[in-house]
């Protein structure tokens, strides 16, 4: 603080004056634009607008003024110290620009170096393909059931109507345990799911069963003895052939887009009455669209609703069944099924963690 | 089921311009699986004349047989200096002056592109070439030209139609419910409905035989009615064993897939693939006595055409006369009683055999055979007298004999009915079908209505559709009828769902978590080998060791199911490994099979069989559920290689013990379960060293860590690969339900490193234990960030390094509350572990 003020005039404060605040003020602005580093604006700040800047010791002259003095003296160091600031800021934003450019240049990293430290897994495309399955199904209120790989014959076989000296019973195809009269085999389809569901659950049934299946085939490009199927079962009342049609519709067009449809073609298999061949409409297949054969279908044998005791004069259903290697195999342009069960990881590795 | 279109036309009104590939279409609609569409030799072309051998000059000196022929070609087609004949050289030697045979002109094209002009040879102008059967594509034989017998043709007419050139053959593979469509006769009453034309159904014409003549029809009787209902013996005597088949018919049996063996065959053979009814002659001259259908005796044998000296069993069905089994019913025909070259007087069987007994034969002998598939599929009933007629009538015409009449034994039986509700096929297909259209389908068909206006409908199938027991049969013929592209699409209204059960979920997590942490899910084969075991190194007595085995594995070496996924997760590394993918860490989540207490590795050989006819009974459901082993859900990894990768950010790590028991914690992470990893019992396949228990609730549920240095080596998998398997479904089993969450507190952390010096043999998991026990409610967790052993400590020993942050809900601590935090942490290490901290 100066001595005070004797007369009351502040043209008399020499510092106060107009052209010493306008000689302050050139002195500021020509350092802080002559700054040519944030360290050099810094001293910069320090020198025009510190406690030891003249135009802080000019404001504090201020306070000695009269009165009527005082206004008139602070509009003028006020304006004065605004223009020093803005241009302090100005510049500092320029100068942290210009650093900024510079070291984020000079710091810069080839960031396409690989970064493979921690190898990727991947889940086997078999099993996501069937979650796939799984979910389109859920999403229409249908759940998941599942059942042992290796089964009773009474389930596998003779519930589904499949007598005893049946064809597809023999050795040819059905994995035995123990003996041919163990009653116990390596199940040959899903289709006992079907069985234990409707043994087990309250109608309605509504449920979708994947799972590993077992025939005694050797493995080469086309087949496997163990393999997957995935299953429908519906049982309700007034449950139709078209229902079958419309779900088989909907779930080709979940798996393979809008333009995918089904078709049916008589055939026979012994747990379904009337039963048929499942026809796709492929729009991806290579070559161009065409019908490949997916999978078997029909209505409920009213025998196998019997024996699993229920009411086939009030409730009817529909199955369908299809071969998920199969699926997997020309949705995906899969040609060796070898390439699906020898576990080397470069298969699944293509897939990732979805199919 | 090869199927000549020519033949079908016989029976069904076909458009005489239909596409093959078109009625190929309309088989695949009935129901009938096509399997391909084969061409008659397609690619020959013409001109193919009949010619007839008029002189043959051998001629000599060459090295093999050649003859000059002389052949009458009709007089469009004769060469100019010979009007009507043409000169040809002819390699073969299976003719004679007079015979009629197939000419290919200059200027035809044969089979496989092979042009015929005329060309010097052997010292003479061949103009033109004798055809074989292999030379025009009608079949592989070529030991010969192809003769045709006398009055075949006219000399010089088209040979393409006289040799079926051009005709096309389906191949149709039929389902165990048509049957009849193993028959001419079922595939064209098929056609017919498909493309609307009028059919003649060839099993409902009795053929006019001559009245029997003197002489007795050789006799028959049958013991066992139930098994044979139906069984007929014509007889023929004074037949021409030497009697050439007529070629047309030799044609389509070749067309059709069938050899041509002699007439008396091959008529049995024709009829067969006409109608369905398989058919049996036997050399009458051979029989002793009546011939009687029966079951067999203990210790009675048989040796069938093929050669093979069956042993019977007291369910086969046998054909047999006073010396014995001379046949299995419907299945195939003893060699001591068969037609041969000097065979002049035959008993022709047609009989109508019960289906489940000739499968059942059938699967026993492992013996298929024509009419065993026919059989078994279940035949028509009525059949057999009119299939025999007609065959004697053919045996009559072309070998020529006398009939002497039939004998036969027939079971009373009453024609099925099955009661038809009108509205039924509508309901099921889910549009209205009305009563008109389901009537006009069945008898379409062949079944009969007896009243079109009753409901329920009483619809007796017809006696070749022994399928049609139940109204969902009908059912199924009333739509195919229809097409099923006539069903229109709807979508049924499911309840409402619960979506993936927890389990199921857990089980997506814990795949997906272990992908994200590295590891590549392969899916071996479950089956096992003791070899695999003892590479392994498990002990005799090991649980793992109690197989369940199969009946007829793939591969005798691995007999059985596996009861740990080790094996297969060892297999699949070593085959990545050896595929040059160093660098593995695979994980597998699947099921294992334990047998329980008192089950054997072969099972029982008494099952419940319960009946198929309503619910079992709960004790019958029980006592199937208890065939059956457990089949626990195992998860397992196995790794080897770097698990980090040398690169540019500096060394690698190689994957070790620690990563395998890192995978465990990832999966009881993923599930939301707290494992406790500790040291215990380390059974083989692990380093003793270097393995973990894996413990969720008290209960061993695992292993993880190093695989035993000599187990690497046995099972050939790279030193120090590491792995785990734990019981996943016990893990997800002991899920708790819903986290409950804790509020959190924004008041400063407190943290304090304490360093510990401990016992070499102290497991890190006690030291930190005493830590948490000792720190008090304050603790908000632990971490072990350092272990050093070395000059630094003394031998024997290790030091632990923990950082401890302290936190308190509601203020901050205090410098004093974190000391006696701390101090308390320290003080029960010291009491638990016997742990020194350092300075």
């Amino acid at each position: 603080m100066s001595a005070p003020n004797k007369s009351f005039d502040p043209v008399e404060v020499a510092t106060l004056s107009q052209e010493s605040i306008d000689a302050a003020v050139a002195d500021a602005l020509a350092a802080v634009l002559g700054a040519t580093d944030l360290e050099e604006l810094k001293e910069a700040r320090l020198a025009h607008d510190g406690d030891r800047s003249p135009l802080a010791l000019a404001n504090r002259e201020i306070g000695a003024l009269p009165p009527q003095a005082k206004a008139e003296a602070g509009k003028r160091v006020g304006a004065a110290r605004t223009r020093v600031r803005e241009a302090l800021k100005r510049r500092q934003a320029e100068l942290e620009d210009e650093r900024d450019a510079r070291v984020l240049v000079e710091e810069a990293v080839d960031v396409t170096l690989p970064y493979s430290r921690r190898p990727a897994g991947a889940r086997h495309p078999l099993t996501t393909i069937m979650e796939r399955i799984e979910d389109v199904f859920v999403a229409m209120g249908w759940e998941v059931e599942e059942g042992p790989e290796v089964e009773a014959e009474w389930i596998n076989f003779d519930a589904l109507n499949i007598g005893p000296d049946h064809p597809a019973r023999t050795m040819q195809d059905t994995f035995f345990v123990g003996s041919e009269d163990s009653g116990v085999v390596l199940r040959t389809h899903t289709s006992p799911v079907q069985i234990r569901t409707m043994l087990d659950r309250p109608l309605p049934i509504h449920v979708i069963c994947p799972g590993r299946v077992y025939r005694t085939d050797e493995l080469d490009a086309t087949h496997t003895p163990v393999f997957h199927q995935v299953e429908g079962l519906v049982v309700d009342e007034g449950i139709t052939m078209g229902d079958l049609k419309g779900t088989l519709d909907h779930f080709a067009t979940a798996m393979f887009g809008p333009e995918a449809r089904t078709r049916l073609r008589p055939s026979y298999f012994p747990f379904t009455e009337p039963s048929a061949e499942l026809d796709l409409w492929f729009p991806q297949a290579k070559g161009g669209a065409r019908w490949i054969e997916w999978g078997g279908c029909g209505m409920v044998n009213p025998r196998v609703l019997r024996a699993c005791g229920i009411d086939s004069d009030r409730y009817s259903g529909f199955a369908f069944g299809m071969g998920v290697e199969r699926t997997l195999m020309f949705r995906h342009d899969v040609t060796d099924m070898r390439d699906m069960v020898e576990g080397d990881v470069r298969f699944a590795t293509q897939f990732g963690m979805e199919v | 089921m090869r199927v000549p279109l020519s033949w079908l036309r016989e029976y069904v009104d076909l458009p005489y311009d239909v596409d093959v590939e078109d009625v190929g279409e309309r088989m695949i609609d009935s129901g009938l699986e096509l399997e391909e569409i084969h061409s008659v030799g397609g690619d020959v072309t013409g001109p193919l004349v009949v010619g007839r051998v008029l002189d043959i000059e051998e001629l000599t000196g060459f090295k093999k047989s050649i003859r000059w022929c002389q052949v009458e070609v009709g007089p469009a087609h004769g060469h100019p200096d010979t009007p009507g004949v043409r000169g040809i050289v002819c390699g073969a030697s299976n003719f004679v002056v007079g015979d009629l045979v197939v000419v290919a002109l200059p200027g035809a094209v044969l089979a496989g592109g092979f042009a015929i002009a005329s060309r010097e040879t052997y010292g003479h102008v061949s103009d033109g070439m004798i055809a074989s059967e292999r030379e025009l594509g009608l079949g592989d034989d070529h030991d010969g030209i192809i003769v045709l017998p006398v009055g075949t043709a006219e000399v010089g007419a088209d040979a393409a139609p006289v040799v079926g050139l051009g005709d096309h053959v389906l191949d149709v593979t039929v389902t165990p419910d048509m049957g009849f469509c193993l028959s001419m006769r079922g595939v064209a009453r098929e056609l017919a409905h498909r493309y609307g034309v009028a059919f003649r159904d060839p099993g409902l014409e009795l053929v006019d035989l001559p009245a029997p003549g003197t002489g007795e029809p050789h006799e028959c009787a049958v013991e066992d009615l139930e098994g044979c209902d139906l069984f007929t013996l014509r007889t023929i005597v004074g037949f021409d064993p030497s009697a050439p088949t007529p070629y047309w018919m030799r044609r389509r049996l070749t067309m059709s897939g069938m050899r041509p063996v002699s007439l008396a065959v091959d008529v049995t053979n024709y009829v067969m693939l006409e109608t369905g009814q398989a058919l049996h002659a036997f050399d009458r001259g051979k029989l002793r006595g009546p011939i009687v259908v029966r079951r067999a005796r203990a210790g009675e044998t048989l040796e069938t055409l093929d050669h093979v000296e069956r042993t019977l069993d007291a369910a086969d069905l046998l054909i047999t006369d006073d010396r014995g089994p001379i046949g299995l019913a419907g299945t195939m025909g003893g060699l001591e009683t068969e037609v041969d070259g000097a065979t002049t007087d035959i008993a022709l069987e047609a009989a109508h055999f019960s289906a489940p007994v000739v499968a059942h034969m059938s699967r026993r002998h492992k013996l298929s055979s024509e009419a065993s598939r026919r059989f078994e599929r279940g035949t028509d009933v009525v059949l057999a007298p009119y299939a025999s007629a007609r065959a004697a009538a053919l045996l009559l015409a072309h070998g020529g004999g006398r009939y002497v009449g039939m004998t036969a034994v027939e079971a009373p039986h009453e024609p099925v009915t099955v009661g038809l509700a009108v509205d039924l096929p509508g309901r099921v297909a889910g549009i209205p079908i009305d009563r008109d259209t389901v009537v006009s389908r069945l008898e379409a068909v062949g079944a009969s209505v007896a009243d079109p206006a009753a409901d329920p409908l009483v619809v007796t199938p017809p006696s070749w559709r022994p399928d049609l027991t139940d109204p969902a049969d009908l059912v199924e013929e009333v739509l195919r009828l229809g097409g099923y592209d006539a069903v229109p699409a709807t979508l049924p209204r499911a309840r409402a769902g619960f979506g993936l059960t927890e389990a199921q979920r857990a089980r997506r997590r814990v795949g997906r978590a272990l992908a994200a942490a590295g590891y590549v899910e392969a899916l071996a084969y479950p089956f096992l080998g003791d070899a695999e075991l003892d590479a392994l190194g498990l002990p005799a007595d090991d649980e793992r060791r109690r197989t369940l085995l199969l009946a007829n594995p793939l591969s005798d070496a691995q007999p059985a199911m596996r009861t740990t996924l080790l094996p297969g997760l060892v297999a699949t590394l070593r085959r990545n490994v050896g595929r040059g993918t160093t660098d593995v860490a695979i994980f597998e989540a699947g099921s294992v099979v334990r047998l329980r207490a008192g089950q054997s590795a072969r099972g029982v050989t008494d099952p419940p069989r319960p009946s198929v006819d309503g619910r079992p009974s709960d004790p019958d459901l029980a006592a199937l559920h208890a065939l059956l082993p457990d089949q626990p859900l195992h998860v397992g990894v196995a790794l080897t290689g770097a698990r980090t990768p040398a690169g540019w950010w500096g060394p690698g790590e190689a994957s070790s013990w620690a990563d395998a028991i890192e995978a465990a914690r990832v999966v009881a992470a993923a599930v939301g379960v707290e494992l406790e990893v500790r040291r215990g019992s380390t059974p083989a396949p692990w380093h003793p060293g270097r393995c973990a228990e894996l413990v969720v609730g008290g209960e061993v549920v695992g292993y993880a860590g190093e695989l035993a240095p000599r187990a690497c080596e046995s099972a050939g998998v790279p030193p120090r690969t590491a792995a785990m398997e734990l019981d996943l479904g016990a893990v997800i089993a002991s899920m708790s339900g819903v986290v409950t969450a804790h509020g959190l507190s924004s008041y400063p952390v407190a943290k304090e490193d304490v360093a510990l010096v401990v016992d070499v043999g102290v497991p890190a998991v006690a030291v930190e234990a005493a830590l948490v026990a000792g720190a008090g409610p304050l603790l908000e967790s632990v971490r072990l960030f350092d272990v050093y052993t070395g000059e630094q400590v003394a031998a024997g020993s290790k030091s632990l390094a923990y950082a401890l942050r302290f936190r308190a809900p509601d203020r901050t601590l205090t410098v004093e509350e974190v000391s006696a935090a701390r101090d308390g942490a320290v003080a029960a290490a010291v009491a638990a572990v016997g742990a020194v901290q350092r300075a």
